[in-house]
Order: structure tokens, then sequence, then C-alpha cells
């Protein structure tokens, strides 16, 4: 096999992400469904480092692991505030920004 | 014409315009506060604009009669590119003579006015709007150019609306009003369109520059400039084929008929056609149109001057119809011209008397009109009566009165043009002779004499001094005003330095013949109306059962009826047409794009519907795009 | 360069690559909410195990670290306290909101697919250890992270403070003082309204019984029920099962239970 096979999992595993943003209700499951799609861009970054021969790419998808991990913190705090008072974890609660 | 500069008091001639304008300022402006003495400003300044003239007209005459022609200088009026057209008077003997009718009889008037409306509330303002109209008259007849007649013209136009309409409250008035200016505008276009034919063809627009080069213009311009000015002409003293205004012009007191439109407005077509005589004189063409034109109107008036009931329609018609025989005169060429002037002075004298008669008859009769509701005044108003009977002798020819000697002479010359035009037209202007003798007669009998009908509440009685003093002048006029301009001072020598010699003819007939054949017909005249109106009882309204011509002099020839076919009808639907357009045409295509807008951002609006679902959709559907486009612009 | 992998990355790909999809497909598409955070954990997993098959074994030890030990976690905390009863029905509220979403995952999925596909046939595989410098991979991550990449290394470790920090505030309840009942107002209540203010007494724990369901005897042998926690349905001792090895009456436990002294030593 080659790396290419790596690639395709990868925009799989995205496109399965981006899926499941769309259908899914609850709000923290959208969020996981968010990182899936972070992943399957760190494993694109890590093959192509490998197909490239430098480094540069895993310190990228380091990155996006610390960045990943901040926004999770701060995502999972608004959410529960939001729940907090509005009694409901559903992204179709949040409606009101419409014509 | 050698314009020579002003000197002395025609210098200050000016002033003339400049009294009566002042005069219409301060009243209108002034308002409320004038209204106890403005009648007295009104009338001192005419009164103070005829002394002045006749003291310039007495030093015109001392000159010699080479430098007859005087031009005063004023100021700029238009400069811009090659059109300079300098505000300036011309003095000479033509407008001398207009200028002490205007301001004379106006004098006269403006007296009169201050009885006659005395108990209306809005005097002041008449008195304004008259010395407007003195004011714009006397510009129409001094400027030195076209351009300055031009806006006398329109300022005679606006000041004939404000008074028609003076009673602006009735509906009719307000109408007539309407009617008088726009048939007044149609004229004015072909006026309009002969001064710019000038200006392009000959550069200049003053007098003297035109009358000096029209020779060099072809034939065919013209007579152009000829028909356009008579459009001109026929719209403003109402010949046909515009002559409908002026009977409903009698919606407006009657001073204003009067004055306006008896002894000067309704001239001033005449004044143009004397004025433009070098142009006239290239052009046979236009100069027998005019002649037509004249014929035609004067049997037109008399028609249906025969079957009205209304005594200032009466007189309205007579007037068209005596126009139409000044119209006839200035048609005749170098020959005609100062017979029509004089016939003009002459019937500027008896038809404003007989106008103010009838405003002293209808004050009497509380402001009633209708003749068949009279009789019996002779001896109730004995002053208005017998002057108003001297301007009746003048009207219809008899000797030695006005009308004679002036009606004589045009249609003497008339039919010394010798070809069948000239005994057509002169078998008209008989005929018409004879109408005016009879329908002037049936309006004496109904009105003075006869069974009194009156209606209930009515005393007739006679007018002040104020408004007897007027007529009685102007019926001295009429007595003697033909006489002394034909034969005594004639009119020939003092217009000489304008038409050049009076030529003496080839008489057709032998004039005493002539004389002679003109007074059988107007006795004739009379004897007719007697019999058919003197001699029964004259019923108190009007038949309805009666000949055809009859009915059809009733409504004036039907001109109403034609006018209205011909162009109301047409114009309405046209407007309607546009309107209907506009309103679902352009108002359509903006409101529907109005609408189609706001609709379709509903329409729109509604794809936000709030759920970030649908948004992240929107999302990925858009990257799918992208991605497709990408790959399609890199491997395609 | 060689294009063709070697045969133990071949089989590890093949393994865990559809155990990678399955996790993220049972993620999308299961009912609740923690079985999702669940399935997202096995993927994760697998993730890690390729990151150190791709010659990053730092990146790989990371993602289990600190991508699935902390952050999912950390999910499955939030879980725990906001969405574990809001599970998703199964209507969707959303007109086609589900056909449209397959329709563009499938063709978003094609095209980068097949796009990735053709791009990188021939792609190299160059391998590591060169830019390594020979020294393995975390001195070579090292060198390059405080070297060439500091400034984003620093703000990075800005972010997570400020992360910290906004989650904390974001977190935080404001109370009113006063609003809560502190210690010493919650025991004066106590102490004033209830009619048995004292500990209650704990459950009574035999050597026969193993449990704390068994309850405390009061001094006329009758079951103290309030020893019990809420919610415990008391058991009699006689029911619960009795220890091994002690079936007969009369050994040195007989007494347990009874009121009766302990028999001495040598007595029956």
């Amino acid at each position: 096999m080659t790396l290419t096979w790596y690639l395709v999992l990868a925009a799989i595993l995205f496109t399965i992400g981006a899926v499941g943003v769309l259908v899914r209700r609850n709000a923290i499951v959208v969020f996981m469904c968010v990182e899936l799609m972070l992943n399957s861009v760190n494993l694109t970054l890590v093959t192509f480092a490998r197909a490239t021969g430098t480094l540069d790419g895993q310190i990228m998808a380091f990155f996006v692991m610390v960045v990943a991990a901040a926004e999770v913190v701060v995502g999972l705090a608004i959410i529960m505030s939001i729940y907090r008072t509005r009694r409901s974890a559903s992204v179709d609660d949040v409606n009101l920004l419409k014509y | 014409m050698d314009i020579s500069p002003a000197q002395g008091l025609i210098a200050a001639s000016w002033l003339l315009i400049a009294l009566p304008l002042a005069g219409a300022a301060v009243l209108l402006l002034g308002g409320r506060r004038t209204d106890r003495w403005g009648h007295l400003l009104g009338t001192a300044t005419v009164v103070l604009s005829f002394v002045l003239g006749l003291l310039c007209t007495v030093q015109l005459a001392g000159l010699d009669e080479g430098g007859r022609s005087v031009g005063v200088d004023l100021f700029t009026f238009i400069s811009a590119g090659n059109l300079d057209v300098r505000a300036g008077l011309l003095f000479d003997p033509l407008s001398a003579a207009f200028v002490l009718l205007i301001t004379g009889v106006g004098s006269l008037i403006h007296i009169y006015s201050i009885g006659y409306m005395a108990h209306d509330p809005g005097r002041r303002r008449f008195f304004a709007y008259l010395n407007l109209f003195v004011a714009a008259m006397l510009l129409l007849v001094l400027g030195s150019n076209f351009v300055m007649l031009y806006v006398g013209w329109e300022g005679v136009g606006l000041a004939s609306y404000l008074l028609i309409a003076f009673w602006f409250t009735r509906p009719a008035a307000a109408t007539a009003a309407k009617k008088a200016f726009i048939m007044n505008r149609v004229g004015d276009v072909g006026l309009a369109l002969a001064i710019f034919l000038m200006f392009a063809q000959l550069g200049t627009v003053t007098y003297e520059g035109v009358f000096g080069s029209i020779g060099t213009l072809a034939g065919g311009t013209i007579t152009a400039i000829g028909l356009l000015l008579l459009l001109g002409a026929c719209g403003k003293s109402g010949q046909f084929p515009l002559q409908a205004w002026l009977p409903d012009a009698m919606e407006g007191p009657t001073p204003v008929s009067a004055l306006i439109h008896a002894a000067t407005m309704v001239t001033a077509g005449v004044y143009l056609i004397a004025r433009s005589a070098p142009i006239y004189d290239q052009t046979e063409t236009a100069r027998f149109v005019v002649m037509a034109v004249g014929g035609v109107t004067l049997l037109i008036g008399a028609i249906a001057g025969c079957a009205q009931d209304d005594i200032k329609k009466v007189l309205a018609y007579s007037t068209v119809s005596q126009i139409g025989y000044m119209f006839l005169a200035v048609g005749l060429g170098p020959v005609g011209y100062v017979a029509g002037l004089a016939h003009l002075f002459a019937h500027g004298f008896f038809k404003a008397g007989l106008f103010l008669g009838a405003g002293s008859v209808m004050h009497a009769m509380n402001d009633s009109v209708d003749m068949r509701r009279f009789g019996a005044l002779w001896n109730k108003m004995p002053v208005t009566f017998g002057t108003f009977a001297l301007g009746y002798l003048a009207l219809i020819g008899l000797i030695p009165f006005s009308g004679y000697w002036t009606k004589d002479a045009i249609i003497e010359a008339t039919f010394d043009r010798g070809d069948v035009w000239g005994w057509l037209l002169g078998g008209a202007a008989v005929l018409g002779a004879g109408l005016t003798a009879f329908y002037m007669t049936r309006l004496m009998l109904m009105t003075f004499f006869g069974r009194s009908r009156w209606e209930d509440g009515v005393h007739p009685h006679e007018s002040p001094k104020v408004m007897t003093v007027p007529m009685i002048v102007l019926a001295v006029g009429s007595v003697a005003a033909g006489f002394l301009l034909v034969e005594a001072f004639p009119l020939s020598n003092w217009m000489t330095p304008v038409f050049g010699e009076p030529s003496e003819g080839v008489h057709v007939i032998a004039p005493l013949t002539f004389g002679l054949a003109i007074t059988v017909v107007a006795l004739l005249g009379v004897a007719l109306a007697w019999l058919f109106v003197g001699r029964r009882e004259v019923p108190v309204t009007a038949p309805a059962r009666v000949s055809p011509v009859t009915r059809a002099a009733r409504h004036a020839l039907y001109a109403d009826a034609v006018n209205e076919s011909l162009f109301m009808r047409p114009g309405q639907w046209l407007t309607r047409a546009l309107v209907f357009f506009d309103n679902r045409g352009v108002d359509g295509a903006v409101n529907g794009m109005a609408a189609a807008l706001g609709g379709s951002s509903s329409r729109l609006g509604r794809a936000q519907t709030g759920f970030v679902r649908t948004y992240a959709l929107g999302m990925l559907g858009g990257a799918v795009i992208v991605a497709g486009a990408l790959l399609a612009v890199t491997t395609g | 360069m060689t294009q063709h992998l070697g045969g133990g990355e071949t089989v590890a790909f093949w393994v865990l690559g559809p155990i990678c999809l399955a996790g993220a497909l049972g993620m999308v598409f299961s009912r609740n909410a923690v079985h999702s955070a669940l399935w997202l954990v096995q993927t994760m997993l697998c993730l890690g195990v390729f990151y150190v098959v791709q010659e990053a074994p730092f990146l790989g030890a990371v993602q289990i670290i600190v991508y699935t030990g902390a952050i999912m976690i950390l999910f499955l905390f939030v879980l725990m306290l906001v969405g574990r009863d809001s599970s998703d029905s199964v209507v969707e509220t959303l007109r086609g909101q589900r056909i449209a979403a397959t329709v563009f995952g499938v063709g978003f999925a094609g095209l980068v697919g097949a796009g990735i596909a053709r791009a990188t046939r021939g792609l190299p595989v160059v391998g590591l250890p060169d830019a390594q410098g020979g020294n393995g991979n975390i001195p070579g991550i090292a060198e390059l992270l405080f070297t060439k990449y500091l400034l984003a290394f620093e703000v990075t470790s800005a972010l997570l403070i400020t992360a910290a920090v906004g989650a904390m505030v974001l977190a935080h309840i404001e109370r009113e003082p006063g609003s809560r009942q502190t210690q010493k107002e919650l025991s004066r209540a106590r102490f004033l309204t209830s009619d048995r203010p004292q500990t209650l007494p704990g459950p009574g724990v035999y050597a026969r019984a193993n449990s704390v369901a068994a309850p405390a005897l009061l001094p006329d042998g009758g079951t103290a029920e309030s020893s019990l926690a809420t919610g415990i349905e008391p058991q009699e001792v006689e029911q619960m099962p009795r220890p091994t090895g002690r079936r007969e009456l009369g050994s040195r436990d007989a007494a347990l239970g009874t009121l009766d002294p302990a028999p001495l030593e040598g007595e029956r």
C-alpha cells in the first residue's frame, strides 16, 4: 500500500465528522464530531510529514492538538453555561438568529 | 425707418409704462392696508400716464415728418451669443396713437370702475390688475423690437386671465379664464415661432432690423412669417378659428370687458399686423389669408350676435365682428392699414361706451344680464339710454356718426380691389353691416323699449355720476371720432411716417353712391329688427322651437362643439392614455420592482431559519462546490 | 525512496483502519451520547497507533495521553453533568437535512478522496531519519519547536492560560451573597427544627453479614430503620447469606445473633 491510503482514510473520517455535525442535535456530540475532523487533519499532516521528510508536519499536528484542547475546554464551558440557563443541550434550541 | 434718438420729454416715455406698473406693484404687495385708497392710486397712475402720453405726442407732432420715429434705449434685456435684445421703446405716430387710446379710454374706465366696483371687497385687487394690464399693453405698443412686443403680449394675456377670473370662486369665471388663456396660448405659439424664424433668418428682432432686411428672404419664408404672425393676432384678437374665448370672457366684470375685450387687448392683433406692414407688403398670400380671416370672422360674429339673450354676449360678438372688419382692412395692403386703424380707434370709443352702458344697466337690474328681463328702461335711466343710443348709432354706421366714416372706408377699399375676392368680401362686409344693424337694434328694443319685464324686487335707477361721466365722454367720442379721424384731421396724414403717403385708389363704385347704399342696408337691418322684435311681445323665456339657423346662431355656429371634438376630446383621450400608461406602465414597473424586491427578499429571508445545522449544511455544500470546481479546473 | 510500505505497516493499517472507521460511524449513529464518546475514544486510540506507525511516536503518545486521556474524559465529565439525559430523538426536525447531509457527505468524500488519490499517486516516502538528524524523534521535534516555532509555542501557551481562565469564568455561577446557607446556618437550622439533631446510627455490620443493608439493633432487639441508608431495603440477618464454613451452631460463633452469652472455652 502507499501513503495515499492514509490520506483517503483521513478524508473519509473528515467527511464522517462533517456529516455528524449536520445530523446530531446534542451539542456535545456535535463538538465531538468536530474533534474527529481535527483528528483526521492531524493524520493528514503526519502523513505528509513523512512524505516530505520534514518534521514540520508533526509540529503542526502538535499545535493542532494543543489548540483543540484549549478549544474543547472553552467550548464545553460554554455549553454548560447554556445548559444552565436554558435547560437544554440541543443545538436546535438556539435558533433566534433568524428572519 | 430711421430711428432718431430721444430728447426732451419723449426720453422719459418709459414712465408711461413704469407708472401703472408701480401702481400695480404697490397695490398687490401692499395688500389690505391699501384697500382704502387703492382705487384712487390706480386711477391716478393711469391718468398721469395719459397726461404724459399727451405731452409726448405733442412733442412728437412738433418734430418734422422725417424724424418722427423716436427711439428710447433703456437696458439690455437678453444678451446670449448672437442674440442681443435690448429693452427699448419706439415712439412713433402709430405707437403714440395707441398710447393715447389705451391711457385715455383706460383712465375713463378706471374712473367708472371706482363706482362700479364700490361694493366689491376686492376692489383694490381689481385696480392692481387693471394697472398691470395698462402697463403691459403700453409695453406692447411701445416696444422697439418683437421681443418687447412679446413681453407685453404675454403680460396682457396674464392680466386678461386674472381679470376674467376676478370672481374666481365662480366656476364659470374660472373656466372662462382658462379657456381664454389657453386659446391665447395657441396663438402665442405662432407669434413665438415667427420671432424665432426672424432671428434665425435675419439675425435680429428689432423692427428696424427686420423691416430693413425682410426683402432679402425667400418668398416662402416671408409668407410663413406673415402667417405665423397672423396666428398670434387671431389668438389675441379673437378671430376665426380662435374666436370662441371672447364671448366667454364676459364672465369678468364689465369694466374689464370694456377695456380689455373691446378697446385695447383685442386690438393688439391689429396693431401687430399694422406694425408688421413691411412684412405683409412683401407677401400677397399672407395678406389674402388675413383678409379671408377677417371676412369670415365678421360674418360669424354678426350671425351669432343675432340670437343671444345676454346683453354682454351680444356686445362681445359685435366686437368679434368689428375686429373682423379691421383685419379685413389691414389685409388689403397699404390702402387699408390706415382705414383699419381708424376703425380701431373709433371702435374703441363706441364699444367701450356701449359696454359701460351695459354695465350701468346691469348695475340697475341687480347684475342681471338677461335681456328678456329688461324693457322700458329708457325713462328710468335717461343718461345711460342717451349715451348707449349714441354708441349704437355709431356702431351701426349711420351718417354722421363715427361708424359710418370708418366702416365705409373699409368696405369701399375692399371693393376697390376690383377682383372677384374684392366683390365677395365686400359683399360679405355689406351683409355684416346689415346684420350689425339688426342685432344692435334688437338689443336696444329689448333693453330700453317695450313693456317692462322686470323680475320682482328690481328697481332700476340711474347710476352715480362717477359712472355716468365717463360714459358721456365716450359718447362724445363715439359721435365725433370717426369724422375727425377720417375727414377733419386725417389719420393717414398722421401715419405717413409709418405707412407712407396715402394713395387714392381707383374707385369701383362712386363714393357717394356707396355711402348711400351702406346707409340703406343699415336702415334695412333696423327695420327688420323692429319687425321681428319690436312689434311683438318679447317672450320672457327663450322659445325652444326655432329654425336651425337661429339654433346655430345661439350656439355661435357650433364653434365650441367643433373645438371640443377636434381638440378637447383627442386631448382628453391622450391624457387618459398617458395617465393609464403612467399608472400601469411606469408606476407598475417601479412599484412592481419594489414589490418584487420586497417579495423576493421575504422569500430569501426564509433561508435564515436560525438553525445552526442548516447553516452548517450550507457550509458543507459550499465546500463541496469549491472542491468540485477546483478539481474541474486542475484536471479539466 | 520507496513508494510501497512494508508488510507490517500494511497489516496494521488494514486491521486498524476499519476499526477506526467503525468507531467514527458508531460515534455518529449511536443514540446515547455516552456511547458516542466511547466510540470516539476507539477511533482516537487507533489514530494514536497510526501516528506511531508513521514514525511519529511522540505524537502518538501525546494523542493517547492528552487527546484520549484528557480531552475525551473531559467530554465524558461534561456529558455526565449536562447531556446524559438528552438523547436525540430519531425523528429529524429539519426537512431534508439527513438526505442533504448524506448526499453532500458522499459527494465530498468522493471528490476529495478521488482528488487526493489522483494527486498523490506517485507520492514518495522520504522517511524521517534524515530529518531527525540521527537523534530520534523527540529531540528532532524539540529542536524545531524551540527554534523555528518558538513564537507559536509561546503564543500557544498564552492561549492555554486564556482558555483555562475563560473556562473558569464561563463555568462560574455567580451567587448572591447570602443566597447559599453556610455550614453554621445549616447546623443551626437543624438544631432548631428537627427532633433528632444528632447523627444517625450507622448500619449494623456484623460478622455474619457483610453488608451495609444489615440494620443496627436497638436495645430491645429490634432493628433501627434509621440506621440504613435511604433507598436500601433492610434485610433480615437470617436471610442474608451465611458466611462460608460456619454452618453449625455450637461453634464459637454460635452466640452470634442471639442474646445468650458466648459459651466459655471448653463448653458447648
